[in-house]
């Protein structure tokens, strides 16, 4: 085992995801306090040009495990795949996106090396040479403090945590690490195309929600057009999505997605324990709420008592001014 | 074709509950537990399942000595049997020692299929089932949405929600499927299900009935160790701006942009 912390990319059609970018930077100040390097890692089938783009990162080698056997996401060959760069970098920390597939794969790949894995994390730093964690639990209503006991450990950090690296230095040598894949018995055989809000929940800047006070599917327009403008996702209250209004990918909470944007907009929700229990540690939260008495207003920094649908559109257009 | 089917479940604060602390601990007095919600909605799969197939649900929960109340939850919807995992040994674990501890569990128990949440809404570590799928060498499909069973009864094709985006996966049996919430409407128990629960077989196990190492599991195998548990810091108070909503709306783009600094 190295002092080194492996990073492990994550991709999709049009490139490496943001968060990617932003294991780098955090693998940087415990690669600092550790006294090792970073490298990266790749895993899929067709992903040289992630590879390359990884490489510009500042990490120090970039793993690639490339294999027309992992074109579909299937878990076992993932967990194969993964266990092979792994097995080849020889890392102290692996640190993945805390993101589906990141959880995913990870959790896996954990139970096959034996190692620790620590998901969800919110904050890691090394302290009298031990890895010390933080991770939100009962869905945010407390915080974890915890440590790794021992080295090698993986970690799955959460998106948007701290700024993302950027791929203007020289490029890292790249190292193909080679696989053996089995047929695998549980694989992705489609991938359903679907009204998928243009910006990922996970890593969008700003999030804006409704809730039943949307009122109905059509309600949630006003809301995707001041998404457009401020390139925002769309999330929703369980009562919208119940409703039948936005499919539940969208649904922000305790049962849903977890979201930590830099600006979170709620309108028409009330702020029920397990609404705020997803979105609770965005930076900024507004809430748009004809009831003065909604809970929501207790956590939020900017509140406006008024009708969303008077509200909404005239703050686009402030936003549209604003912007000129 | 009848199916053994296994769902494993775990005892949680209700998702309502106000988390209190005292000295780093969880009050759990006055906290009402319940099955955990994604576990539900793998139990409520299972026993469709079996209601059209034949076959039998055998709960499989692993907690405290405390958590037979919990269990009969599951009895009382229509469960066949559980198993009660508890053992003082084998508490203050983490994912990877619990996963070995029902990974031990589930070697003595024929399933066909094992049905789980996608994760435990008091610790969302969201690892345990897949890390038993992994132990046990049994094929995984994540967040299931929908199932389907392939006509000869030895496959299935699920659909999967990722990240907001749904895949169409198929699977082996038996196979490990951990359930997302929208994976159908959970039933309550009725009156008859409820007395009916009382007379059902619950199966004690603990740590020398598994056989597992002591090393390997409870506080002596967890490899991530809980030193703290702290309540999430206060968010500072905010300000309702005045106005109607037009100079409300306006006010608040020029505080985003101003104050906030966030757009
Ligand atoms: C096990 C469990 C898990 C759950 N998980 C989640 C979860 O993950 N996420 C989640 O969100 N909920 C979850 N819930 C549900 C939660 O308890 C609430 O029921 C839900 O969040 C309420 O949604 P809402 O705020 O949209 O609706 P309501 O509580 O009905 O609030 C609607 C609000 O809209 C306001 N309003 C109405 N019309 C207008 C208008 N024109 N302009 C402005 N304001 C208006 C009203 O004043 C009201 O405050 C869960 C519940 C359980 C039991």
């Amino acid at each position: 085992m190295s002092n080194n912390i492996l990073i492990i990319a994550e991709g999709r059609a049009e490139g490496l995801k943001k968060v990617s970018y932003e294991l780098v930077n955090m693998a940087q100040t415990l690669a600092a306090a550790l006294g090792g390097a970073v490298e990266g890692a790749v895993v899929g089938s067709n992903v040289g040009a992630w590879a390359e783009t990884l490489a510009k990162t500042g990490v120090t080698k970039v793993y690639v495990a490339d294999d027309k056997g992992l074109e579909h996401f299937a878990p076992e060959s993932y967990t194969t795949a993964l266990a092979a760069v792994i097995n080849a970098a020889q890392p102290a920390i692996v640190l993945f996106g805390a993101t589906g597939w990141g959880k995913e794969v990870s959790a896996r790949v954990a139970a096959r090396l034996d190692w620790g894995l620590a998901t969800d994390c919110t904050a890691a730093q090394i302290e009298n040479g031990a890895l010390v964690l933080t991770r939100p639990v009962y869905a945010g209503k407390a915080i974890a403090h915890v440590q790794a006991k021992s080295f090698p450990v993986m970690v799955s950090m959460r998106p948007n945590l701290v700024p993302p690296a950027e791929a203007d230095k020289s490029a890292a040598p790249l190292q193909t690490v080679a696989v053996t894949l089995a047929a695998p018995r549980a694989q992705v055989v489609e991938a359903m195309v679907k009204e998928k809000s243009k910006v990922d929940l996970g890593e969008a800047n700003v999030v804006i929600s409704g809730g039943r006070g949307v009122k109905g599917p059509e309600g949630f327009a006003p809301l995707n057009e001041l998404a457009d403008t401020l390139n925002a996702a769309i999330g929703a209250s369980r009562a919208a999505v119940d409703a039948g209004w936005i499919d539940y990918s969208h649904q922000i909470g305790q049962t849903g997605k977890t979201v930590a944007p830099k600006l979170y907009i709620a309108a028409g929700i009330s702020g029920a324990i397990q609404h705020l229990a997803g979105m609770s540690s965005s930076k900024v939260i507004v809430a748009i709420n004809k009831d003065p008495d909604a809970p929501i207003f207790k956590i939020a920094d900017y509140g406006i008592v008024a009708d969303l649908f008077d509200v909404i559109p005239a703050l686009n257009a402030a936003l549209k001014a604003q912007a000129n | 074709m009848p199916f053994n089917i296994v769902v494993l479940l775990k005892r949680v604060p209700d998702t309502e509950s106000k988390i209190t602390l005292r000295e780093g601990a969880v009050v759990t007095e006055g906290l009402n537990f319940v099955l955990d919600p994604y576990g539900e909605y793998g139990l409520e799969k299972a026993l469709q399942l079996v209601e059209q197939h034949g076959g039998k649900v055998t709960a499989v929960l692993f907690g405290s000595a405390d958590a037979k109340e919990t269990i009969r939850k599951a009895l009382a919807v229509g469960a066949d049997e559980a198993v009660h995992i508890s053992d003082p040994a084998l508490e203050g674990g983490d994912a990877a020692a619990t996963a070995k501890v029902l990974a031990a569990a589930l070697k003595k128990i024929p399933f066909d299929m094992i049905w789980a949440g996608k994760q435990a809404v008091d610790e969302d570590n969201a690892q345990v089932a897949l890390r038993v799928a992994e132990l046990l060498d049994l094929p995984h499909v994540n967040s299931v949405i929908e199932f389907n069973l392939e006509a000869d009864g030895k496959a299935a094709r699920c659909v999967r929600e990722v990240d907001g985006e749904r895949d169409v996966m198929t699977t082996t049996l038996p196979a490990i499927f951990t359930a997302q919430q929208g994976l159908g409407e959970l039933r309550y128990p009725s009156l008859k299900g409820i007395m009916g629960a009382k007379k059902k077989p619950i199966t004690d196990w603990d740590a020398a009935a598994l056989g597992v190492a002591a090393a390997t599991v409870g506080a002596a195998g967890a490899k991530i160790q809980q030193t703290k548990l702290e309540p999430p810091p206060a968010r500072p108070p905010g300000k309702i701006i005045p106005g109607d909503a037009q100079t409300a709306a306006q006010e608040l783009a020029r505080l985003l942009h101003e104050e906030a600094k966030v757009i």
